[in-house]
């Protein structure tokens, strides 16, 4: 199949940057999408020009690396997947497809479609863990865990911090990326040690970041290519608003 | 804006029962009655201030939250379908906010103003003379483009609830399997339902005039 | 150079304990002077830089990618083990070093691997503690499920992520210590070269990958835990971004690279699909348990397929090849992966491939789906039914899948011994970069749990050990002619690779050295295929030196730099990989030599001449490498010749 791809060049953080076209041909349906972009650098390199920087590491959906915004929607098409796991046969023929980083300003562009995604770094150092020592765990099966408590939190916990939900967001709202981390904690015996602090400390640190507020348009949830729900935003307020109540920060 | 818009749909649901009363059959007697008791109840007095107040804050939040969501996305998209996957009416709810608003003010100096401010005919009832408050609807809905004006506004209430209802819930925290579903259904029921009703009253009374 | 593993004294279960006890600390006040270097952030990684960080070392971590927890550990999908005995199935520590040292094809290091063994039980203790969310019984208890090889049920998992799970639990660890600044972490960082002042590792040049920046950093002691070099095939299971220039690098500042032609290739791997095609994905063993596989027996019916003219539903059974079935009658279809993979190269290299390329074979469902029913199947496998179905666009309820082998792991790696110190002093290696554990063949669920063992458990004490003795060095500086030259070096370099404005990209000589090392050092090999191999291998690298084109420059985010310098070392030890290969008279694990294997095709061990492990030494461009061997001697194991018939 043969393409038309508009996609955003930028040198650096500094440039202005623009959208510039490109075409590609002969593109196999099987192709995988970060396949295509490879065969359209590897052109541009033997031409001399640059090729498009962009994110990706482990391509098979779990790394959380690439990031593309592809017309119009983050990863592309299809629900649940991520960019890499997205194929060619999910367009036709003659297609123009439109090719965007992120966009926020909490990730900002480093060149082309690369973003700067360590804010989400940052949240998770503000309070996404428990802390626990090396070696000062007790057996583990001392802590029974209903199931049911295991398997939401194991449902938040597969978060692959993409940055999709902050992509497709108007608002550019970083909510579910952060409550998927502070309801897995939530939810577990583990994780109540800190919980006041936790909340309040990441929704802090996502504030600071320059991320937008949630207006439960519930475009995150659609995009996320693991199907984390909104539900855990839901519970972060809770969460939030229990600690703003109680906790004994002034 | 949840704690305040909640406020508000409460507020509309008791704004409709009264209202109801003008479409009874009875030259708008008990209306009138309402409508002088419910100017003369102290309780009711604080209850309307804070009406003005929350609708205040809920414009303010809605000012600042929108300033900062502006600003989290400095750059937009070239294309952008991705909000396609959430309904139009979340997408749109400062547009909506605003027009409603421009209504609200309007429907104020229309109705309130009048009433408190402006020279009202009074009518006689077992002895007691209060404002007619009936008779400015009345000559009000005579109008068909105020009629028009009325209608298209309850459209737009009703698309600011469809939204506004469930996320004031979410907002809040409460979301759960069981209850999530109620809320929803709960919440479509009041946005078609309650600016339906108040869409009839003009419309009715337009017809009944006519 | 004598190779000296260190194994402590006394009997095997009591090595490591007494170990402990006996070893040099370094006390708390001391602690906060003194640098260490980590290099990647997956299990090992991030495992050694947190628990470093908790005890009080100054810490920097480096990473290539945008975030420590992309690493590619992420990706592990089945379980780790340990021997917990929780299902109360006669599991101990015992026989989980027995089952590791059996399933590494007796080709590992006693002291190592009963370490591990002991100290898998904590990992399980601490993960649980960060909130790793493990599957769990109605009870509130541990799950788990039994892995290939072994006779017992001790993996834990989290569905078919468990992998991600455990990283995402180290990432948490390392962050807190970031925020603590116990840590400092260096995302987007790529290490070019190791600094040695007087004899010992001292520090890192790594390139800053946004600006092109050469950086010195300097450290009283520096750990690779920077993974396996499974890309030097070009297409494997790895990341795109994994690489072995970190440990090529200090090995070409002397520190041992051993057995570097162990690969374990996985046999249930999606098929390649054209020439374009950039990775391979994995798809979990467990569908072997049910699945048939099968090649056509007619050749004509196999051209057919691979037009696609006709489908698989179109051959009957009686013209049906189920050659696992036919080879190995006691296992069939259950056979151990090297096995597995070997049989479908043959039947492919013979002309039997099943798709259009002509590399796959069919795992087929469909008598299962008779057997069990379709809903059966699902509940069992529905969400690898799904992925097969997203990646390859077929439906395996209604087509038998179609699978190939892959590269998957790498056995070996960085020479270490006991304290995982390589023979340079004060470099150590964990995780899948070093070699110790898993001898010629890793069992499943095993590399989890090396990689937090390393990195939790071991490195954090046996590197006190040797810091001990620079509590009064003082910071290391970088203004040395050490690091003079080491950054003059890493400078030229890539001076040579932006100027030299050739007419090749970067991929299309990994792609040539990927396929001398897929068809000549990959799952089977032979004298001449090697030897002609490193000939071809120094053909690709003159070639690359003298032709291969990167566009932009050096100050600048530049991708195709980045793959050239990783490239450029994956040439370089592709040929050390078939030297090894060559050198190695005999089959085990995850090599394979035609020359040496049984009557039936089996693989045939040499414990005689090759109960070693091969240890490398670089001696300069242009000088072949030399061969060294440390024994390995079996105390508590008696060495058994594997049969699957």
């Amino acid at each position: 199949m043969n393409l038309t791809l508009k996609v955003w060049r930028q040198k650096n953080a500094s440039d202005k940057g623009k959208i510039v076209e490109y075409k590609v041909n002969d593109i196999s349906p099987d192709c995988s999408f970060l396949e295509m972009i490879d065969i359209l650098n590897n052109n541009l390199v033997e031409l001399g020009d640059e090729p498009i920087a962009f994110d990706h590491d482990c391509r098979e959906g779990i790394c959380g690396m690439c990031s593309m915004f592809i017309n119009g929607r983050p990863h592309g098409p299809s629900d649940e997947i991520t960019t890499c796991q997205l194929h060619m046969r999910s367009f036709k023929d003659g297609d123009t497809i439109f090719i965007e980083p992120w966009r926020a300003e909490g990730f900002p562009v480093i060149k082309d479609l690369t973003v700067d995604r360590t804010a989400f770094d940052r949240i998770i150092e503000a309070g996404g863990y428990v802390s626990v020592n090396t070696g000062s765990a007790q057996d583990a099966n001392n802590l029974p865990i209903p199931k049911i408590d295991a398997d939401k939190a194991f449902d938040s916990a597969t978060c692959i911090g993409c940055g999709a939900c902050v992509a497709a967001c108007k608002n550019a709202s970083a909510m579910l990326f952060v409550s998927a981390k502070v309801s897995q904690l939530a939810l577990l015996p583990q994780g109540q040690v800190e919980r006041k602090q936790r909340v309040e400390n990441m929704v802090a640190q996502m504030d600071e970041e320059g991320f937008g507020s949630c207006t439960n348009t519930g475009a995150c949830e659609a995009e996320c290519p693991k199907g984390i729900s909104i539900e855990n935003i839901a519970r972060m307020n809770r969460e939030y608003f229990s600690a703003k109540i109680s906790s004994d920060n002034v | 804006m949840s704690l305040t818009g909640l406020f508000l749909i409460m507020f509309l649901a008791v704004h409709l029962a009264g209202n109801l009363q003008l479409i009874l059959p009875d030259e708008g007697k008990s209306f009138n009655l309402y409508a002088h008791n419910m100017a003369n109840n102290p309780l009711i007095q604080v209850v309307s201030k804070g009406n003005f107040f929350f609708i205040l804050l809920h414009v303010v939040v809605s000012i600042l939250l929108t300033r900062k969501n502006t600003a989290a996305r400095p750059i937009g998209y070239a294309a952008s379908k991705s909000a396609s996957k959430a309904t139009w009416a979340s997408r749109n709810m400062g547009v909506l906010g605003t027009l409603v608003l421009v209504f609200i003010v309007l429907h104020l100096k229309g109705f309130w103003f009048e009433l408190k401010y402006g020279t009202t005919p009074m009518v006689d009832y077992d002895g007691e003379t209060i404002k007619n408050a009936f008779l400015i609807v009345k000559e009000a809905y005579q109008n068909p483009l105020y009629v028009l004006f009325y209608v298209i506004s309850m459209a737009l209430v009703g698309f600011h609830l469809s939204h506004g209802f469930q996320s004031a819930f979410q907002t809040l925290g409460l979301n759960h399997v069981k209850y999530t579903p109620i809320i929803k259904f709960l919440g479509l029921a009041f946005s078609i339902v309650v600016p339906v009703l108040f869409a009839l009253i003009p419309i009715v009374m337009y017809l009944q005039n006519s | 150079m004598k190779l000296d593993s260190k194994i402590p004294k006394g009997p095997i279960d009591k090595k490591w304990s007494q170990y402990k006890s006996e070893v040099n600390l370094v006390n708390p006040a001391n602690k906060r002077h003194i640098d260490v270097i980590v290099i990647g952030t997956g299990l090992a990684g991030a495992s050694a830089a947190a628990t470093m960080g908790e005890l009080g070392y100054n810490v920097k971590a480096f990473c290539f990618q945008d975030s420590p927890r992309r690493a590619h550990s992420i990706a592990a999908q089945g379980g780790i083990n340990a021997a917990k005995n929780y299902q109360n199935d006669g599991d101990s520590v015992y026989r989980l070093f027995y089952d590791t040292i059996k399933g590494g094809d007796y080709r590992s290091r006693e002291g190592n691997v009963h370490r591990l063994a002991e100290v898998s039980r904590n990992i399980i203790d601490q993960c649980v503690a960060q909130g790793v969310p493990f599957a769990r019984e109605y009870g509130g208890y541990l799950d788990n499920r039994s892995f290939g090889g072994v006779q017992v049920k001790r993996t834990f998992y989290a569905k078919g992520q468990t992998g991600q799970q455990l990283l995402l639990g180290a990432y948490s660890a390392l962050a807190r210590q970031i925020k603590q600044k116990t840590v400092t972490m260096y995302n987007r960082h790529e290490m070019l070269d190791v600094v040695i002042v007087d004899g010992k590792a001292r520090g890192i040049i790594a390139r800053n990958l946004i600006t092109g920046e050469i950086e010195r950093h300097s450290a009283h002691a520096v750990v690779l835990a920077s993974g396996g070099y499974g890309n030097v095939f070009f297409l494997s299971t790895n990341a795109m971004g994994s690489n072995v220039t970190a440990a090529w690098k200090v090995h070409k500042k002397g520190a041992m690279f051993a057995n570097p032609c162990y690969t374990q290739i996985h046999p249930t791997c999606l098929p390649r699909t054209g020439d374009y095609q950039s990775k391979l994905t994995l798809m979990s063993e467990s569908l072997r348990n049910d699945g048939r596989v099968w090649v056509p027996k007619k050749k004509e019916d196999a051209v057919r397929l691979q037009k696609g003219e006709i489908t698989a539903k179109e051959i009957k059974d009686e013209d049906r090849d189920f050659y696992l079935e036919r080879r190995y009658p006691a296992f069939g279809n259950l056979v151990p992966r090297d096995v597995a993979s070997r049989a479908a190269k043959e039947r492919c290299d013979a002309g039997f491939g099943v798709n259009k390329t002509g590399e796959a074979v069919f795992l087929d469902f469909g008598y299962a789906i008779k057997r069990m029913g379709k809903d059966a199947v699902e509940a069992k496998y529905g969400n690898l039914f799904q992925m097969y179905e997203k990646i390859a666009d077929e439906n395996p309820y209604e087509l038998p899948m179609k699978i190939y082998p892959a590269v998957h792991y790498t056995m070996g790696g960085l020479w270490v011994d006991y304290n995982l110190m390589t023979n340079v002093p004060g470099l150590y290696a964990t995780g899948e970069c070093n070699f110790s554990d898993h001898g010629a063949n890793r069992l499943g669920a095993s590399a989890l749990m090396q990689g937090l063992a390393d990195g939790y458990f071991v490195l954090p004490y046996t590197i006190g050990n040797y810091l001990a003795d620079d509590i009064r060095t003082g910071a290391i500086s970088t203004d040395s002619k050490e690091f003079d030259e080491a950054e003059a070096n890493v400078k030229k370099t890539i001076d040579q690779l932006v100027n030299n404005k050739g007419t090749k990209s970067v991929d299309h000589f990994h792609k040539k050295l990927g396929n001398v090392m897929w068809e000549k050092c990959g799952m089977a090999r032979n004298k001449e295929g090697l030897k002609s191999a490193i000939e071809e291998i120094q053909q690709i690298k003159k070639d690359f030196w003298a032709d291969v084109l990167i566009p932009g420059t050096n100050e600048e985010l530049n991708l195709e730099l980045e793959k050239a310098l990783r490239v450029a070392d994956f040439i370089e030890l592709g040929e050390l990989m078939c030297r090894d290969a060559l050198q190695r008279e005999e089959s085990c694990g995850g090599h394979f030599r035609e020359e040496h294997q049984t009557e039936e095709g089996e693989a045939l061990r040499n414990d005689d001449d090759f109960a070693f492990v091969g240890a490398w030494e670089y001696k300069g461009e242009g000088t072949e490498p030399e061969l060294h061997k440390e024994e390995l001697v079996y105390e508590n194991v008696e060495m058994k010749q594997r049969s699957y018939k």
